[in-house]
């Protein structure tokens, strides 16, 4: 009783502060600062149509390289926690199958589904989407296919390789910045490729860093799923 | 009835769902529900942060027709905030990052006690 009163209490006093700020809220009508700065200078700077690539990888690039670090102490943290002792990573279990619809129709969308993810990561610079985006993607297409078919095994070697190879790119990219641009994860390289504005090979190094971190992403993912399929032998 | 902007729709349906998050993660008892009101209250405050960067009649920030359509073609007067949807980008992994760790948790809970009643786990409670 008393505990139902006092978390009516909790969401009355954030209904209370939402509703005063709700009121308060202007929208904006120009952009100022820094925002003006992206749009006005984005495209002639960095050379990315979505403006947002821009800012993600070319701007504030560093802070996606500590994303990326983040999902990968994620995947070694999950792995860590769910390791499986010898005995149970030999058991082998057999699941009961899924549904003939499930089977059927995972063998048609599956491939689009990687298709697209890799679409989706190509085009990040031009269009809404990106490394993380087309990962996640990515990872849906796997999730699919193990609900499909519980008994299948990822195997471990090759999401292992792909993620740090291309987790090893991207900061050698962002060296090669250091070298040829100005500074570390500089994207444009001092001007020098930045191809022509909103085509595929356009905005220097950002298609390359963003399908290596879609990439990576995708790898990692899967690694997780597969952790959490692993478990599953566990008793 | 006046007719709602699309930044305050934004912003009313961003603080309902923080709330619904909060009274999920309060009085939800099963462990995986909390984790899905802990998802659904970290999706309105990415909605918040996204609709504060609304710009009044712009457009997403992605320079293409849409923006050379305009009589002066001025990219300025055209695009919403790209700033808070580049930090969105960042929570949304975070956020994922997290929720992956929970569903590890909850597992390890599971095997455990092979229960995902939260009052079931009254080890540390004196």
């Amino acid at each position: 009783m008393l505990r139902n009163f006092l978390i009516a209490l909790v969401l009355a006093s954030f209904g209370f502060i939402f509703y005063n700020l709700y009121n308060s809220y202007e929208p904006q009508t120009e952009l100022t600062g820094i925002a003006a700065h992206y749009a006005e200078n984005g495209a002639s700077e960095v050379g990315a149509a979505n403006l947002v690539t821009a800012v993600v990888v070319s701007y504030r690039s560093f802070d996606t390289l500590g994303e990326i670090t983040i999902l990968f102490l994620t995947a070694a943290i999950i792995s860590f926690f769910l390791k499986l002792s010898k005995e149970d990573e030999e058991r082998v279990i057999i699941h009961r199958g899924t549904s003939e619809l499930l089977k059927t129709a995972s063998q048609l969308l599956i491939p689009l589904m990687f298709l697209f993810g890799i679409y989706v990561f190509i085009n990040g610079h031009l269009t809404p989407g990106g490394g993380f985006q087309g990962g996640a993607i990515i990872a849906s297409a796997v999730v699919l296919a193990i609900m499909a078919n519980p008994n299948m095994t990822i195997n471990h070697n090759v999401i292992i390789w792909v993620e740090s190879i291309s987790g090893v790119s991207v900061v050698l990219i962002g060296v090669l910045g250091i070298v040829l641009g100005g500074g570390f994860l500089d994207s444009t390289l001092d001007g020098y490729g930045l191809g022509e504005f909103g085509t595929i090979f356009s905005a220097g190094t950002i298609p390359i860093i963003y399908s290596l971190v879609g990439l990576k992403v995708g790898a990692e993912l899967s690694n997780i799923l597969n952790m959490y399929q692993k478990s599953q032998k566990e008793v | 009835m006046e007719t709602l902007e699309l930044g305050k729709i934004g912003l009313l349906i961003g603080f309902l769902l923080v709330i619904v998050g909060f009274w999920g993660i309060l009085q939800q008892k099963n462990i995986i529900k909390i984790i899905v009101s802990f998802t659904i209250l970290n999706t309105g405050i990415n909605l918040v942060m996204v609709a504060l960067g609304y710009v009044k009649g712009h457009t997403a920030p992605i320079i293409d027709s849409s923006v050379s359509q305009l009589e002066n073609h001025n990219v300025l007067n055209a695009i919403v905030d790209p700033v808070p949807q580049a930090l969105v980008l960042t929570a949304i992994v975070i956020g994922f990052g997290v929720t992956a760790l929970l569903l590890a948790y909850a597992m390890k809970l599971f095997k455990a006690k092979k229960s995902l009643e939260i009052n079931d786990f009254n080890d540390l409670k004196w």
